[in-house]
This record gives C-alpha cells, structure tokens and sequence, in this order.
C-alpha cells in the first residue's frame, strides 16, 4: 500500500471505502449509524421493561431475562448508542466549526470507530451466547463477582466495555488535540463557537475519567478470570472499592454526556433566535466549572453506603455548586432568545423544549443531593426519573435537536419539517408521560429494579401511564426513522446555509461537505464568524490561501483489523475459564492481530495522498 | 498546507516539531501522560486501600527484597537519563550516538524487566501468588501494569530503532523518537512512585 511521496489520488468505493475511510465525515456518519442502531436496540429492552410493569405481577418477561433487561439497557444507552451518536456529531461538525481539513488524528480516529463497534457487538453478542450482563449498569461487586455470577454475563459487560473504552479514550484525545492545533487562523479560544468549547471540555472529561473505569474493569477482570481478590471480600477485598471507583469515571461520565447536548442546544438556539448567544463568555465559564466540579461529587451515589456524615455533607454541598454554573446556563439561553426574532424549526421546537424539560431534571438532582433526604429517595423510581430527564428529556432532546439542525451538512438534504412536527410532539408528550409520574412512584416507596409489583400498593395507574407514554415515544422514534427514509431518496439540494441563519463556519462551505472541507482555509474575524461576514456584507470568508493542492491522509483498513483482533481477543479470554489453553491461545492470537497491525502502521511510511488543483476548481465551478 | 515539499535535505534543529504532525503527536502524547496519570492514580488508590489485607500470607515487610529493587530502581532510573543523551544526539543531528543511546536505554530497560520477573517469580515461591490476597493482587496488578508499560516500551523502542536504520532520522522518525522519550520518562516517574509508595512504606509502614 504504501507508495512513498505517491501522489496518486487512492480512493475506494462501496463497502471497501467506508471499511478502510479516515474521513472524519465519513466516520461521523458511522458513529450515528452504528450508535443509532444501538439506541434502537437498547430502546426494544425499554418498551420490554416498560411493557413488564404496565400491570402489577404481570410475566411478560421471566426475572432473570428482566434482569438482563435493565442492565443491557442503561449498558446500551450510555455507552453505545448516547456517546457514539454525539461522537458522531463531533466528527461530522467539529473541523468544520473550527476551519479545518481535517482532524489531528485520521487513523486514530478510525481506530477508535471500529473499537467501540467491536466492543459493542462483543456486549450484545451475550444475548446469543446465553449469558448476559444481569448487575445492573453499575455492576456492583460482590453481585458482579463469581460467587453471584457464575455465567459469563459480567464477562461480556467487563470486556466489551473495556474495548469501547479504548475508542472513546482516543476519540477524545484526537478532539483536544484537533481543537489545540488546527484552529484557523484567528480562530481563537474565545472566538470558538460553544459546541466545539462543549466537545473540548468533555474530551477532557473523557481523557480524565476513563482510565479509572478501565482500572476498575481490569480489577473486576482479574477478580474474574483470575481469581483475583480486589472485590472479594472473603481475602480483604473491599466492595466500596468498587463504587468509588465506578462512580468517579461515573459521574464525570453524566457531565460528558450531557456538556455536548448543552452545545448543541445553544448553537441551536442562537441560529434560530438569530441572535449572539447571550453571556458566551460566562457561557465558556460555566461550562469549564461543570467540568472541574463533575469530579468532585462522585460520592453522592453512594450517600447512603455509610460513609459518614462528614463525607456525605461535604459531596452534599459539592453537588449542589454544581447547580450555579448549570443556572448561569439556563439563564443564558433564555436571555438568547429574549428580544430575539425566534424561528420554531423542529430543531429549535427540541432545543427550547429541552430547556423546562431540563430545569426539573437539575431541580430534582438537587432535591437528591440533600444527603438526609436521599435516604428516602435513593434506589427508588424517583432516582430513575430524575436521570432519565436529564439524560432523555436533556441529552436526547438535544441529539433530535442536533441531528434536525445538522442534517442538511451531513447528508445534503434538509429532513422534513412537517414529519419533524410529529416527532417532536409524540416524542416530547410520550416522555413527560413516561417519566413524570415516576416521580411520584419514587415517592410512594416504589423501589426501582424490581421485576413485578404487588395489585393495591397504589402503583397501577401510574405505571399504567408510564408504559403509555414509553409506548408514544417509541411512536415519534419511528417517525424519526420514516423521516430519514423519505428524505434520503429526495436529491441532495442542500444549500450551503439552508437555514439561511446560519453563524459559524460549517455554513460556508457546501452540504455535504467536500472530502478536503475548505477549499481554502478561511480567515476568521470574530466571534459567528459567518454572521459576522453576512452582516457586513460579504458573500464567503476572506480566505488565507490561494486555492492549491490539498494533502489527504490515505485511507487503511488496519484500524478495522486492530478492533477485530481486540473482539477476538475479548472472546478467548473470556472463555478460557471453560475452555482452558485453546481459547487462551485464540485470545493471544487476537492481540497479536491488534498489536502487529500497530507495528504495521508504524512502519509502513505513509505520506497519503494530494488532491489537485484542477480537481478542487471543478467542485467549486459545480457548486457556486 | 506545505503541500508537495517533503523536507529534504537539512533537517531543523528539532526535527520532532517540524510538520503539524509532528508537533500534533507531541500534544497529543502529552494528554495521553495526562490520561495515564489517572489510570495508575486509581491503581495506586486500590493498592493502598488493600495493602494490609494480607490474609494468611507473607507482610510487605517480610516479602520485600530492598537490595533488588533498589538494583531495579538504579537501572531503571540510569535508563531515563541515557533516554536523555539519545535526545540530545538526536538534535545535533548524530543518528549513531542515537540508536546507540537508545540501545543502552533498551538494555536497561530489558535488564529492569529481567529483575521484576525474577522478583515476582521469587515471590509467588514465597506464597505470594497472585490469588493469595488483596493485598496480593492489588501489588501484582500495580507493579505488573507498571511492568507491562515497560515492556511495551521495549518492543516500541525495537521498533524505532529498526525504523532508524532503515530510513535515518528525518521529520516521520524523530517525533516517534521525541514521544517514545516522553513514554520512558513517565515510566520512571511513575516507578518512583511505586518504590515509594510499594517497598518503600512496605518496609517502614
Ligand atoms: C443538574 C445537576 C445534577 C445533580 C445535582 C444530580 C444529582 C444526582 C444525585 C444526587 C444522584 C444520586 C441519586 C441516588 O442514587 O440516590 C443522581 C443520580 C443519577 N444522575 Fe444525576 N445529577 C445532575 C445531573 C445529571 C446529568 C446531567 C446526568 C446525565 C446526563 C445525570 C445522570 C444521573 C444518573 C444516570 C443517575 C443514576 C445513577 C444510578 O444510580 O444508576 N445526572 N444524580
Ligand atoms: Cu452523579
């Protein structure tokens, strides 16, 4: 493969071309496919969940498969389907914004698609095999041990999360990274639009809270597969490890989900407000305080373990400073949209009703932080309300809101509004229907995690009305998905601008963006750099370059080799617990794969390819 | 973008942060240290929440050979300094002092490894094998992860030299040179925690 100084243009096509891509575009649209998949499947477990407890005592699903139910569904969400998605989004928008061909990273990148899809097919392969995951999604320890779990559930969770771990601890150094170096010129830290601020504090966030669940799956690996004694406390182990440990990447965790949706949400409501977000500097601010403080309250999880009044009081307090910063944000979109000519576009129709939706999910987080009260609340369905309305009402509301207002960039085609509608309100209604009267559930003593309930405990009704609602979001879901069907045969007649209120820099260029993104690198004066030209004006960015051949990393499919070689590892040490030296081999086997494609990449000298002046002319002749 | 011109001929004086990619790998490399830093902070935590769970087998104190690992701590801590003269060789532009240097780092480092093996083989004789305790798998995990990260560093640095010989020093190679120098720094501070932390509060704690 490797040509020294070839200058050739390599480029593949069909499946071979997205197997062996390093266009950041390209991958972006591989998270969303491959996260969207998993946000279907975890979705199914949901509506099996909900359908399980729409009456009391009810057997649709047997205890255990509801056991398996739960844990593979918050497994499902957060890891595979919520991440990757805004992932997605990172890689389909974040060059952009920032006026750049490329990420620092290509193959890193790659790298870290294939073993996060690797790990997630490992997960969900358990429900082939016969043992699945049944802990929980915080795989408590000693539950999680050998003596409770003697089946491979735990296995699969340990080493399929290990895996995706891997792709999301790269992915996001490639985002530091690409944000550090490869701004455009004048694109200062203060000039950088809040999306690419969120995706540069949760990279952090990733970079910093990972490694410790990696160390926690390792120990609760070892524990497993070698008798280890971390979580074993019949030889000194220690169970509390375990959730400190868990709940220091765990919430850190929450805020990396939820600090990517905050961006989306004020780029949204910005565009269609068509006014300066309000306070962006503060904006900046909070946002790097939600970051900081996120690792400081990890014990309030954990209030009602024992750890004492000091320890309790003092995550208690911790975790209420959060809700300051969070404020300073509410308050700055609301002042974003006062005075301003407002837009309800079904991505802003999401954005602003994320905004209420949100405020109660903050509230109810303080209502938990009051350690004294937690002991009424905690492990009950209040709990599960409050995370799932920052989590769905917070983080989801604002994917739908993303994925409306970038679609057009994506994929070259604007979904339709009319559908969008529909979506909007079967999703919206379906979720305060689903997860409002969980509240009330959590209060009257319903504890979550339970397979059936007893008739005349005064839980029917609402249950009733949760599992209606679940079914009505699972109704706007569909519609979604009709959506992209009917849009994606329309032809590709995206605008550059389509929402014509477009403020930063993805706006300029054509939808979907060209495999080099700028033609020319633009030079950015300010703040909405876009807006700023439009408002003065001008019909494009002033560009820093004339218009010359253009360097692109070459494609490889090594980073597809290197996911399979850490799936097949993943297997044979998994298994080497019934099937002894054979499958130890297989596993070492699969790591040689991974570790000599590394070596293979090293050492192949690889200086990509250009794509020629003539070439770029011809795009642009086409599309001005 | 520098388009065509691959650098040819004279090389700058700091070769590693010559090309975006190379100043690219350099930040990033260094965020990477930053990630690894919490990964053996959470393992150094589990370890000193588990260290007195020795269960029926041998203390810290009775199982630790200081003379050893104070030999394993001068050979790895030596290598940090020739990992040094290699950089230095590197930006005056002496690929032989380089890979020279690099392959006494390498030895070193092979010899460190040597030690720990025979260490944890001589222990788990004692009954100190990896099951026996908290305490025990706590250490093994610490120290081997340590080890592990050593290892890999050895057959990193094979690697760089092998690339060296074959294509010399030029802006692909040296930013591999650069950041595997990092790697072996961090290693070694990250050691000097553990004699510490390990053997040293081992003995007195
Ligand atoms: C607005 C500030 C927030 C506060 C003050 C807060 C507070 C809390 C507290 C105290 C608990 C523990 C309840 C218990 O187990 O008894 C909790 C649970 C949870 N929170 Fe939040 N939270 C906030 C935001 C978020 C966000 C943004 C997310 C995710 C996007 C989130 C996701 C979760 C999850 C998943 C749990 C349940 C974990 C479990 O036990 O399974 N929270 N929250
Ligand atoms: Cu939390």
């Amino acid at each position: 493969m490797a040509h020294a100084h070839a200058h050739a243009v390599k480029r593949r096509t069909g499946i071979m071309d997205w197997l062996t891509t390093v266009d950041h575009k390209k991958i972006g649209i591989m998270y969303l496919l491959a996260g969207g998949f998993f946000f279907l499947i975890g979705g199914l477990e949901a509506i099996l969940i909900r359908l399980q407890l729409m009456f009391p005592q009810s057997e649709v699903v047997s205890a255990q498969f509801y056991n398996e139910l739960i844990t593979m569904h918050g497994t499902t969400m957060i890891f595979l389907a919520a991440m990757p998605i805004l992932f997605g989004f990172m890689n389909a928008i974040i060059p952009l914004q920032i006026g750049a061909r490329d990420v620092a990273y290509p193959f890193v990148n790659a790298l870290g698609f294939w073993t996060f899809f690797f790990g997630g097919v490992l997960l969900n392969i358990s429900f082939i095999a016969g043992s699945v995951p049944d802990a929980g999604w915080t795989m408590y320890a000693p539950l999680s041990g050998t003596t409770y779990t003697e089946h491979f559930g735990t296995d699969y969770y340990v080493i399929g999360l290990q895996i995706s771990g891997i792709g999301t601890l790269i992915g996001g150094i490639n985002f530091l990274v690409t944000i550090i170096n490869m701004r455009a010129p004048g694109m200062t830290f203060m000039r950088m639009p809040m999306f690419t601020w969120a995706t540069f504090i949760t990279s952090a966030l990733i970079l910093f809270a990972f490694p410790a669940l990696t160390v926690g799956l390792a120990a609760l690996m070892f524990d497993r597969l070698f008798s280890g004694n971390f979580f074993d406390p019949s030889a000194g182990g220690n169970v509390v490890l375990w959730e400190h440990i868990f709940w220091i990447f765990g919430h850190p965790e929450v805020y990396i989900l939820i600090l990517p949706a905050f961006g989306i949400i004020s780029e949204v409501v910005s565009t269609f407000s068509r006014k300066r977000l309000f306070g962006y500097s503060s904006m900046v601010f909070a946002t790097i305080l939600i970051g900081f403080l996120g690792f400081m309250v990890w014990a309030h999880h954990m209030f009602t373990t024992g750890l004492g009044p000091i320890a309790n009081a003092l995550f208690s307090v911790a975790t209420m400073l959060i809700a300051v910063p969070t404020g300073i944000k509410i308050f700055n979109w609301l002042f974003t949209m006062w005075g301003g000519s407002i837009k309800f576009t079904v991505a802003n129709l999401f954005a602003v009703g994320f905004i209420p939706t949100f405020v109660m999910g903050g509230v109810t987080g303080v209502m938990l932080s009051v350690a004294p009260a937690d002991y009424q609340y905690h492990d009950t369905y209040f709990v599960v309300a409050h995370f799932h309305y920052v989590i769905v009402g917070g983080l989801v509301l604002g994917i739908f809101a993303g994925l409306h207002y970038w679609w057009p960039k994506m994929f070259g085609r604007v979904l339709s509004e009319k559908l969008g509608y529909w979506t909007f309100w079967t999703f919206y209604i379906g979720f305060h229907l689903t997860f409002f009267v969980q509240h009330f559930l959590g209060l009257l003593g319903m504890p979550r995690r339970i397979w059936q309930y007893l008739d005349g405990m005064g839980f029917n009704t609402l249950n009733f009305i949760s599992t209606i609602g679940a079914l009505l979001m699972g109704v706007g879901t569909i519609l979604f998905i009709i959506n992209i069907l009917i849009t994606m045969r329309k032809p590709k007649t995206a605008e550059n601008d389509p929402w014509k209120d477009g403020r930063t820099l993805e706006w300029t260029i054509s939808s979907p963006a060209p495999e080099y993104n700028f033609a020319q690198t633009p030079l950015v004066r300010g703040y909405d750099a876009w807006w700023l030209e439009k408002m003065e004006g001008n019909s494009k960015m002033t560009p820093v370059e004339p218009i010359g051949p253009i360097h692109m990393p070459s494609p490889s499919i090594l980073p597809f080799f290197m996911g399979l070689g850490l799936f097949i590892a993943g297997f044979g040490f998994m298994y080497a617990r019934e099937f002894g030296v054979v499958s130890l081999v297989i596993g070492i086997a699969g790591l040689v794969i991974t570790f000599g494609c590394m070596g293979l990449r090293s050492w192949i000298d690889d200086h990509g390819f250009h794509i020629e002046e003539e070439e770029i002319l011809k795009d642009q002749g086409v599309k001005a | 973008m520098s388009s065509h011109s691959h650098v040819e001929g004279q090389l700058p004086h700091e070769p590693e942060r010559a090309t975006l990619e190379g100043r690219n790998k350099i930040t990033g490399f260094w965020l990477f240290l930053g990630g690894e830093t919490v990964l053996f902070g959470t393992l150094f935590a589990a370890y000193l929440t588990l260290r007195g769970q020795v269960m029926d087998g041998p203390t810290p104190n009775e199982l630790f050979d200081f003379a050893l690992v104070a030999l394993a701590t001068a050979l790895l801590l030596t290598s940090s300094l020739t990992s040094v003269f290699a950089l230095q060789a590197m930006h005056k532009h002496n690929v032989k002092g380089l890979m020279g240097w690099l392959i006494v780092t390498l030895l070193l480092g092979a010899a460190f490894l040597g030690l720990e093996i025979y260490e944890f083989n001589h222990y788990v004789h004692l009954g100190h094998t990896f099951a026996a305790s908290a305490f025990s798998t706590s250490f093994y995990t610490l120290v081997g992860f340590h080890g592990a990260h050593v290892a890999f560093g050895l057959l990193w640095v094979i690697l760089i030299l092998l690339q060296l010989k074959k294509r010399g020093l030029n802006t692909t190679t040296a930013p591999k040179v650069y950041v595997f120098g990092m790697y072996w720094h961090f290693i070694d501070v990250v050691w000097v925690f553990i004699f510490t932390v390990v053997y040293l509060m081992g003995k007195v704690g």
